[in-house]
């Protein structure tokens, strides 16, 4: 067992090791790419239409855009290496200050997107699976299908209407809790659990109930993929050889289906839901938008629109690494979970 | 109990394919009594394993039993639900497949798959499943069971894997074990341990056993009556004696013959109404080389390291002159596929020297060897002849391809000319050279890859167990026509196989490798005949062969 483990974490860190390459390059090639893009950051900033040329020129030598664009990559990466992410012009603040702020609302909402859909799709691709070609079977396809074919902003917006406007079972789509509700001390970040460490059940309540609806839009997007990812490989394996030995000896109907089959049909789920994860946490800037989160997602749209570069690749380089993080996390998972990886 | 324990009457079962529904058994009628071990021989194709998988339930979902009755102790076990069928399965009757590492659960510890089936049928405590999980590790002989408890499957030889199966399906002591081909794909040496223990523990706990394989020669070394089944049919049954000594059937007569005996040789194989054509071929006297020509190929000390680690192979030396046979036989690590893809230049060797023809290849790397003017003198034949096609190919693609890579020919007449004359020579029909792999069946695959391995006329084939895959009946045409191959055109012939009858009617020469060394090494009548080694006896004892002398009648 010790060995086991000890080999998930040696093989964890080579991942991580081998992935520093890749990071540097995502870096190397944002801040290019900000540089190509059309715009000049000083013009934006400057203190109105009618800026003289000598402002927006100190403007442009203040944030150090009058150096060749070599130089201004070597300052940029001396500056990462200290953990210095830069400043943004939009919010005044320390890019790491606003991404920390920023984060957990959108990690919050992209837990809880994926913890709906995985709730959703595994038992849906599970009951697929069992009936192949029968009414369920389709019923889920046709329901994977509308999830994948509605944007999130629409199906964002037929949920407000529906919840909010029709039903008023839901409040107002305005960030992460309504303006009278007193924040918990934070401790995580996360709203639903500083209100539970805090002892706080209605305040908890009403950051599930704002929470619950961007959720929800989200998962309606990315249950498709893990339904039919599910069915494929329960398929796969309900026709495998150890089920039809499970059955061989009698084994009871659960014990078939979930010990024998699921548990070896859920091991390419993860590595679905991983890649859903990263995904969703950049992707997700179309409900943040609509449900007015405070995420990172818009917070980089609101920056790339502007020309504020530091904002933008802060925020590319917190994608990257969180990608890469969570791919480490599948890694692990996956080495608990299948006995013969830690071998391989 | 006078009562047959299994009786199955008029048995019919059909599947629902793409193009309708297809009978794959008609009208089975069999008895078991109780105890007894009865063999169900045929080949791929009869219905033997799709008997064996109504009688336990286990049929795919396409698959639905459309006639007759399976009474096991006098219960219609086709109408059993539910319940009624659990109690049966396992607890009554078990069975145990071929394959046995993909049928055992991949991430589920041994030791907890063997008690999942005991708590099924006992209501007792997991701490005493796992304490009687351990007693079977101990009954089907594995070493140091307390720690194998806790193993996986892909810890496990093929051998062991299969004694878990063997474990898990009597856990519940049944009363029949149904045995689909459980050990085919197993080593010779590891077959032998494996049917001995699987008798053994039939014997001591008096559990009938119907044991479903295509070797005549396993079910005639533990069964004492066999059925044959050709077509979905029982077209015979008898003891082993009776139907060796005097088939009666036309397909078991073709049958009996296909199969290899201690004694037979190639022109054995088939009934003699086909014989002729052959005893033609053999009979013209072969051309002995001229006296001091240079051997084809000569391998000096070759070896072979991967990453870290023993070596694969260490010190191989052998010869093989123009025209001659050689086998290379051993159980399945012993490195005796390594050898022959670094002598046709598959893999790099780590050291030592291959000269073919006396110059010297083995130093050009296994990358670039497709450039090299040998290229076409050495071909291959691979093991398995479903994998080994192009599926987009066709039959004529496949045989033309290396005639357009390696000869550099164009398409056209010319092109077109030498594929039908290959066809021709290894008996493949020409209507069939525009059809696609699986289109084909087993036997004219294994044409279409011999076919494309001697098309660019080859002094050397290698040939990787060529015939593992095929029935016996389509194995004795292959090693038929591969013998024809190499007395018509000289073609030397490098035979890797753990099918040691195989190589002793084919091959002139054989070596025996074990763990990457040469074992013994001789003419192969005289090897076989008189072994020097303990573990070349070993090999060759534990060769199922079809006796219909004294000897078995001596056993019983």
């Amino acid at each position: 067992m010790m060995t086991g483990l000890g080999a998930t974490v040696a093989r964890a860190g080579r991942r991580l090791l081998s992935s520093l390459p890749a990071l540097f390059g995502v870096l190397v090639f944002t801040f290019l790419l900000m540089r190509v893009l059309p715009g000049d950051p000083a013009v934006f900033f400057a203190s109105g239409p009618n800026a003289g040329k000598e402002e927006i020129e100190q403007i442009r030598k203040q944030m150090g855009l009058d150096k060749s664009v070599p130089e201004q990559l070597v300052f940029y990466l001396s500056d990462i290496g200290r953990g210095n992410l830069g400043r943004s012009m939009m919010t005044g603040q320390p890019v790491l200050k606003d991404l920390r702020e920023r984060l957990p609302a959108s990690l919050e909402l992209t837990f809880t997107a994926l913890l709906i859909a995985l709730i959703a799709a595994v038992p849906l691709g599970v009951v697929a699976a069992l009936k192949p070609g029968s009414l369920v079977d389709h019923g889920v396809r046709l329901f994977c299908a509308l999830g994948v074919c509605v944007p999130t902003f629409v199906s964002g917006l037929l949920l407000i209407y529906v919840f909010y406007y029709l039903l008023g079972l839901a409040p107002d789509p305005t960030g992460r809790i309504d303006v009278f509700t007193s924040l918990p001390p934070q401790r995580t970040g996360f709203l639903s659990i500083d209100f539970l460490l805090a002892g706080d059940i209605e305040g908890w309540w009403a950051a599930c109930k704002q929470l619950i609806l961007p959720a929800l839009s989200m998962a309606l997007f990315v249950i498709a993929p893990l339904a039919r990812i599910t069915r494929a490989s329960m398929l796969v394996s309900l026709g495998s050889d150890f089920v039809r030995t499970a059955r061989s000896v009698g084994l009871s109907w659960q014990k078939v289906v979930v010990t024998y089959a699921l548990r070896n049909a859920i091991l390419p789920v993860i590595t679905i839901a991983g890649i859903v994860f990263s995904t969703m946490l950049g992707a997700n800037v179309l409900v943040e938008k609509v449900f007015s989160w405070p995420g990172v997602a818009s917070y980089a749209l609101d920056a790339l629109l502007s020309s504020d570069y530091a904002p933008v690749q802060g925020f590319v380089l917190l994608m990257a690494g969180i990608f890469v993080l969570v791919n480490l996390v599948v890694d692990i998972c996956y080495g608990i979970a299948d006995p013969r990886v830690s071998i391989g | 109990m006078s009562e047959d324990l299994l009786r199955i009457d008029d048995l019919h079962v059909s599947f629902s394919t793409r193009r309708g529904m297809v009978e794959a058994v008609r009208g089975v009628t069999l008895k078991v009594e109780a105890g007894e071990m009865l063999g169900l021989v045929g080949e791929s194709g009869s219905g033997k394993s799709v008997t064996g998988f109504a009688t336990t339930r286990l049929l795919d979902p396409a698959g639905r039993v459309t006639g007759g009755k399976i009474l096991f102790r006098g219960q219609d076990v086709t109408k059993l639900r539910g319940d009624d069928l659990r109690q049966l399965q396992g607890a009554a009757m078990s069975m145990i497949f071929q394959n046995p590492r993909a049928a055992l659960n991949p991430i589920r510890a041994i030791g907890l798959q063997i008690a999942d089936a005991i708590l099924t049928h006992k209501r007792i405590s997991k701490d005493a499943a796992r304490a009687e999980a351990l007693e079977l590790l101990r009954a089907v002989q594995i070493r140091d069971p307390e720690t194998r408890m806790n193993a996986y499957p892909h810890e496990l030889s093929g051998g062991m894997c299969q004694r878990v199966m063997i474990a898990i399906a009597i856990s519940c002591n049944p009363a029949l074990l149904i045995a689909d081909e459980p050990t085919t794909g197993l080593d010779v040496t590891t077959q032998k341990v494996v049917m001995d223990l699987l008798a053994e523990i039939a014997a001591a706990r008096g559990m009938a056993t119907v044991l479903i394989t295509h070797d005549l020669g396993l079910a005639a070394r533990y069964c004492r009556r066999i059925a044959v089944m050709e077509r979905g049919r029982i077209v015979e049954e008898a003891s082993p004696r009776t139907l060796f000594g005097a088939p009666q059937h036309a397909y078991t007569r073709r049958l009996v013959a296909a199969s290899p005996t201690a004694t037979s040789g190639i022109a054995d194989l088939v009934t003699e109404e086909e014989r002729e054509g052959y005893a033609a071929v053999v009979s013209r006297p072969r051309q002995e080389p001229v006296h001091g020509t240079p051997p084809l190929l000569e391998v000096r000390k070759l070896a072979k390291r991967f990453d870290e680690g023993a070596a694969a192979v260490a010190d191989f030396s052998m010869t093989m002159a123009g025209g001659e046979s050689v086998g290379l036989v051993g159980e399945s690590g012993s490195g005796k596929s390594t050898t022959s893809r670094m002598i046709c230049r598959l893999i790099d060797p780590s050291e030592g020297e291959i000269v073919f023809d006396g110059q010297s290849i083995g130093h050009v790397a296994s990358r670039d060897f497709h450039r090299s003017r040998f290229r076409k003198d050495i071909q291959m034949v691979f093991q398995d002849p479903n994998e080994s096609l192009n599926p987009r190919f066709t039959a004529f693609d496949c045989i033309a391809h290396p005639l357009m890579r390696l000869d550099r020919m164009r398409g056209g007449d010319a092109l077109r000319k030498r594929v039908e004359d290959c066809a021709e020579r290894v008996g493949l029909q020409l209507d069939l050279l525009p059809r696609f792999p699986h289109q084909l069946s087993g036997g004219q695959k294994a044409r279409v890859g011999i076919a494309r391995a001697i098309a660019c006329r080859p002094r050397l084939l290698v040939l990787d167990e060529p015939t593992a895959a095929l029935d016996v009946s389509v194995q004795a045409v292959v090693l038929q026509l591969l013998d024809r191959l190499r007395r018509e055109n000289d073609i030397a012939l490098l035979f890797v196989s753990h099918d040691l009858n195989v190589v002793r009617m084919l091959c002139d020469r054989t070596i025996v490798l074990r763990n990457g060394g040469i074992v013994e090494q001789g003419e192969s009548r005289a090897l076989f005949d008189n072994p020097k080694t303990d573990y070349t006896r070993k090999l060759v004892e534990a060769i199922p062969h079809i006796e219909t002398g004294p000897v078995l009648a001596a056993a019983l």
